[in-house]
């Protein structure tokens, strides 16, 4: 399967500012009630979770549902103390699963 | 001045209308699946309402793509904080929209993401304290363009 393309904003900060990173992943969120053309209703295919870790610990997470729209896309907020490694993963339907680190930069 | 069947005077008119129902609806019982689901989710806690602020456009013309943002009024420190914070519906599919989990480390408890609504209804977003209490704050809109559950 090819790479699912995401679009991830980690605004720089100064230490102690609370930042918005808004985390956006392509994915068709099949909600598994559509029928195709021949009226067989397409299998349900979404992502379920999304957690952000800094340096390893969950700092936020979210389950998905079917309701959420195609292209999930999330924005929560973050308290900046210092610089770290932010991990974002994807979890989902038909074991799929993605991954990726973006620096935290805090002056 | 444009004739009355004109399409902007025709959708405001049924807007106007249906946005009537904002004004009536909030005040009756929501519906028994969706209660369920909130007790579900609350657990033994009552939720109040209160400290919850979930804003979405009243009015939205393509429910496949609803922007929505729930903002949470909380100190986020260790000792109180938002745990958990709830989006469920009375008229989808499936009650469910979606669940997020914080802490301390967020700073804000405020989330955004995007749904999709099948039809105007109620919207109820709750949040868990760490202190163990729930609060709730209920939006009603009008969707003009549901998302598409069959093609």
């Amino acid at each position: 399967m090819a790479t699912p393309r995401t679009l991830i904003n980690v605004p720089a900060a100064r230490s102690g500012e609370i930042i918005e990173i808004r985390a956006t992943i392509a994915h068709v969120m099949e909600t598994g009630l559509r029928p195709d053309d021949q009226g067989r209703v397409v299998a349900r295919d979404i992502v379920t979770r999304f957690e952000c870790r800094l340096d390893g610990a969950t700092v936020f997470a979210a389950d998905m549902f079917p309701a959420v729209a195609a292209n999930p896309h999330i924005a929560f907020r973050l308290r900046a103390e210092k610089p770290g490694s932010l991990v974002f993963l994807w979890e989902g339907d038909r074991g799929f699963r993605h991954t990726e680190t973006v620096a935290l930069k805090v002056t | 001045m444009k004739p009355l069947n004109a399409p902007t005077t025709r959708r405001k008119v049924m807007a106007a209308g249906a946005l009537w129902l904002l004004a009536v609806r909030p005040a009756q019982a929501l519906d028994a699946p969706l209660q369920q689901a909130i007790r579900a989710w609350a657990g033994s806690a009552t939720p109040r309402e209160g400290r919850v602020t979930l804003t979405v456009a009243e009015l939205i013309d393509n429910g496949n793509l609803v922007p929505l943002t729930v903002h949470v009024a909380s100190p986020m420190t260790p000792t109180d904080h938002v745990q958990e914070i709830m989006l469920l519906n009375e008229r989808n599919p499936g009650r469910e929209l979606a669940r997020f989990q914080l802490g301390p480390a967020n700073g804000r408890a405020e989330v955004s993401t995007r749904v999709r609504l099948a039809t105007s209804q109620r919207l109820v977003a709750l949040a868990r304290m760490s202190d163990g209490s729930v609060w709730q704050h209920t939006v009603e809109v009008v969707v003009t363009l549901a998302a598409c559950i069959e093609s």
